[in-house]
C-alpha cells in the first residue's frame, strides 16, 4: 500500500490527476487496447476532475480510448435530476473531455429491474477485460462506493438501501429535506472494485480522518469498508494533511519519508503530445 | 450564457438549427457531435429586442413613403449584425395622414437570415404631455377629450399590427383607451407624461404594462411624489401584474448611476431600448425624425434651429457601455428576456 500525503486539497487533487494520466498515458491505449477506468462522484473528486479537463484541453491527454465504470447511482432520482450522478459526470467532467459517450457507464437507477442492470453492469466491466484503475473516495464512515458499513467485504454490484449517516449528510443536497434524499442506491461491491488491477482512494479533509485511521492502521473489517484494500496488491490512498490528524505519528513520519519516492509516479509527467520514447516505458518503477 | 448566468466556457449544442441539450444526447443516444466549430472564445446569447426603435440606416420610420416595407426590411437586416433579433418599429407622434400611409404598410413578421423579426409597432404619441413632448412635434399632440377611444382609431386609422401604444395617462379618459387597447392584445406604455405616482398606479389598475423610457420625458423623481418612476417600488401593482421599463442606457440619456438605481429598484423589469433614429449608422450631419429636421452632431442630436436641450444619441446601439456600467450577464438578459 502506498500513502501520498499532500499539504492540502488542491495538491492532493493534482497528484492524483498526475497519476491518472501518466496511468493512461504509459497504458498507451488505442482502438484495440482500451484503458478502464473506475469512477466516483462526491466533492472530493472535484479537484481531480479539474486537472483531467485541463489536461485534456491542453491536450496533454485524451480519453478518446478510455473506457470508464462510475461506482454508484442513485435509486429513482430522475437522471436530469441535478444530484443524480449521471448529471454530476456530466457537469463535472464528461462534458469537458473527449470521451465517447458509448465509452462511459453509469448504473441506471431506473432501471426496470435493479438487479438486472447490476449483473449486466458486471458484466460489461467484465467484457472490457476489468478494470485497470478504480478511482474512489470515501465516506467519513469508511464507505467506499455505496457500501455501507456492515456490506460484504467481496460484495458485487447491487442494490443498497443507504445508511442513516448518509441520508442525513445528502440531506444538504436535495433542500435538507430527507423526505427528498433518496434512500436506496446501485452501486458496485468492493469486491467489483478489489477486482480492478489498481485501485486509487482519495481522503481529504479532518473529517475523514478517522476513517483514514480505520481503513490503514487497524484491521480489516467490514464496518469500515474501506479498510478491504489493505488485502489488495496495488493500491494508493491519496490525502492531504488534514486527512492524516488521527494517524499515528510514525506512520506519517514513514511516508513523508517516502514521497521523494513516490512522486516518481508522476515524475516525469507524460504527456500524450510526446509521441513514441517515453510511453513505450513499461510499468511504474516502483511497487510497495 | 445559460438561465440567467453567463457561465463558464461551454460548448452550445445544435441539431437541426434547434438548440440542443447535450447531456441528453450524451445518455440517450450516446453520439458525439459531427462538427465542432470554435468561436474563439465569443458570447453566445439570445437575440436582442430592440421594442423603441424609429429608424436607423437613412431609413425613418415615421416618414410617409409609399415603399415603407422595403425601409423595415434595411433596417431589420441591418440590425441583425448589432444582435438584435427583432423589433417594434416605432413611429413618434405624426399627422393621422402619416399613421394611415405607414401602418397598413408595416406587417408582423419572423426573422431569419434576411432580418430581425418585426413583433408590431410601437405608436409613440401622439396622446403624449405637452409639457414633456420632448422631440415630438407640438401641432400633432392629441388629447382623448371628446371620443376618447374613437379618437385613437380616428388618429392611427387602425390598429392592426400595433403592438405598443405610449401615452401620457393623466390625459382624461385615458383610463377607457388602456382598457381598450389591453383588450385588443396590445401593450401600453406610460411616458412622455407629467403623471404622479396615483395616476401612473391607476393606469397600471387599467392595464398598462410598460414604462416608455424611464426617467426621460416624464416628472423626475421627487420623495413626496416619485412620480412614474415610483412605480418601480410601488405595492399598489395589482398582484401577479409586473410593470416593465425601458431604458435607453447609452450613458448620455440616464447617467450609469441613475441606470443602477433603477436596475437595484426593480432587476427584473428592466428592458434596454435604443431609441435609434434615422441617422444611426450614418455620419453626422441633418437628418429627420417624423416631421421634424434634427441635426446630428458627434454623439449627440438635436433639432434643428432649438437648443439643445433635448438630446439623443446616435450611437445607439451602446451595448459596450451598458456593458461596463451594469456587467454582462445582466445586460445579456435585459436585451433578450425581459
Amino acid at each position: 500500500m502506498k500513502l501520498i500525503i499532500l499539504e492540502n486539497y488542491d495538491q492532493a487533487s493534482e497528484w492524483a490527476a498526475k497519476y491518472i494520466r501518466n496511468r493512461i498515458i504509459q497504458f498507451n491505449p488505442g482502438p484495440d487496447k482500451y484503458f478502464t477506468l473506475g469512477l466516483p462522484t462526491g466533492s472530493t473528486p472535484l479537484g481531480c476532475y479539474r486537472k483531467l479537463t485541463e489536461y485534456c484541453n491542453n491536450g496533454d491527454l485524451s480519453f478518446k480510448y478510455v473506457k470508464t465504470f462510475n461506482m454508484d447511482e442513485y435509486v429513482g432520482l430522475p437522471r436530469d435530476h441535478p444530484e443524480s450522478y449521471h448529471s454530476f459526470m456530466w457537469n463535472n467532467l464528461f462534458k469537458h473531455i473527449d470521451i465517447d459517450p458509448e465509452n462511459t457507464h453509469i448504473l441506471d437507477g431506473n432501471a426496470p429491474d435493479l438487479q438486472a442492470e447490476c449483473d449486466a453492469f458486471e458484466e460489461k466491466i467484465k467484457e472490457a477485460g476489468g478494470i485497470e484503475l478504480f478511482v474512489g473516495g470515501i465516506g467519513p464512515d469508511g464507505h467506499i462506493a455505496f457500501n455501507e458499513p456492515g456490506s460484504s467485504l467481496v460484495s458485487r454490484t447491487r442494490v443498497k438501501t443507504l445508511a442513516m449517516d448518509t441520508i442525513l449528510a445528502n440531506a444538504r443536497f436535495f433542500e435538507g429535506d430527507l423526505s427528498k434524499v433518496p434512500t436506496m442506491a446501485l452501486t458496485v461491491g468492493v469486491g467489483t472494485v478489489m477486482d480492478a488491477r489498481e485501485v486509487m482512494i482519495l481522503i481529504t479533509g479532518a473529517h475523514k480522518a478517522f476513517a483514514l485511521h480505520k481503513a490503514i492502521e487497524e484491521g480489516i473489517n467490514h464496518m469500515w469498508t474501506v479498510s478491504a484494500f489493505q488485502q489488495h496488491p496495488c493500491t494508493v490512498f491519496v490525502c492531504d494533511e488534514d486527512a492524516t490528524l488521527e494517524l499515528k505519528v510514525k506512520t506519517v513520519k514513514y511516508f513523508h519519508g517516502l514521497m521523494f519516492v513516490h512522486n516518481k509516479l508522476v515524475d516525469p509527467l507524460y504527456s500524450m503530445k510526446e509521441t513514441g520514447t517515453k510511453k513505450s516505458q513499461g510499468k511504474e518503477p516502483y511497487g510497495d | 450564457m445559460k438561465g440567467h448566468y453567463l457561465g463558464a466556457w461551454e460548448d452550445l449544442w445544435v441539431r437541426g438549427g434547434k438548440i440542443l441539450d447535450p447531456e441528453k444526447l450524451f445518455f440517450d443516444e450516446k453520439k458525439p457531435a459531427d462538427v465542432q466549430l470554435d468561436c474563439q472564445g465569443c458570447i453566445v446569447a439570445p437575440g436582442f429586442i430592440d421594442v423603441q426603435i424609429n429608424g436607423g440606416f437613412g431609413v425613418d420610420f415615421s416618414q410617409a413613403t409609399d415603399d415603407v416595407a422595403s425601409g423595415i426590411s434595411l433596417v431589420a437586416q441591418k440590425i441583425l449584425s448589432h444582435g438584435v433579433t427583432s423589433f417594434c418599429p416605432t413611429l413618434v407622434t405624426s399627422p393621422p395622414s402619416v399613421y394611415t400611409k405607414v401602418l397598413p404598410q408595416i406587417c408582423v413578421r419572423n426573422g431569419g437570415p434576411h432580418g430581425a423579426g418585426i413583433l408590431g409597432v410601437h405608436l409613440e404619441g401622439p396622446f403624449i404631455s405637452r409639457e414633456k413632448k420632448g422631440a415630438h412635434p407640438e401641432p400633432y399632440l392629441r388629447t382623448f377629450e371628446t371620443g376618447a377611444f374613437q379618437d385613437v382609431l380616428d388618429t392611427y386609422g387602425g390598429l392592426d399590427g400595433v403592438k405598443i401604444v405610449t401615452l401620457a395617462p393623466e390625459m382624461e379618459r385615458s383610463g377607457e383607451v388602456i382598457r381598450e387597447l389591453t383588450k385588443r392584445g396590445i401593450c401600453v406604455s406610460v411616458g412622455h407624461s407629467v403623471a404622479n405616482l396615483s395616476q401612473a398606479e391607476e393606469a397600471v389598475r387599467h392595464g398598462a404594462t410598460f414604462i416608455t423610457h424611464l426617467f426621460n420625458a416624464m416628472l423626475p423623481f421627487h420623495h413626496r411624489d416619485p412620480g412614474i418612476v415610483g412605480l418601480l417600488t410601488s405595492d399598489q401593482i395589482p398582484p401577479g401584474r409586473r410593470v416593465f421599463y425601458g431604458m435607453i442606457s447609452d450613458g448620455i440619456h440616464t447617467n450609469p448611476a441613475a441606470l443602477r438605481i433603477a436596475h437595484r429598484a426593480d432587476p427584473k423589469g428592466l428592458v434596454l431600448v435604443t431609441d435609434a433614429i434615422m441617422a444611426m449608422g450614418l455620419p453626422p450631419g441633418r437628418h429627420t425624425l417624423g416631421q421634424q429636421v434634427v441635426e446630428v452632431d458627434g454623439l449627440n442630436t438635436y433639432i434643428a434651429g432649438e437648443c439643445p436641450e433635448e438630446t439623443w444619441v446616435v450611437e445607439v446601439f451602446a451595448v459596450g457601455r451598458t456593458w461596463a456600467n451594469l456587467g454582462p450577464p445582466g445586460v445579456l438578459d435585459f436585451n433578450s428576456h425581459h
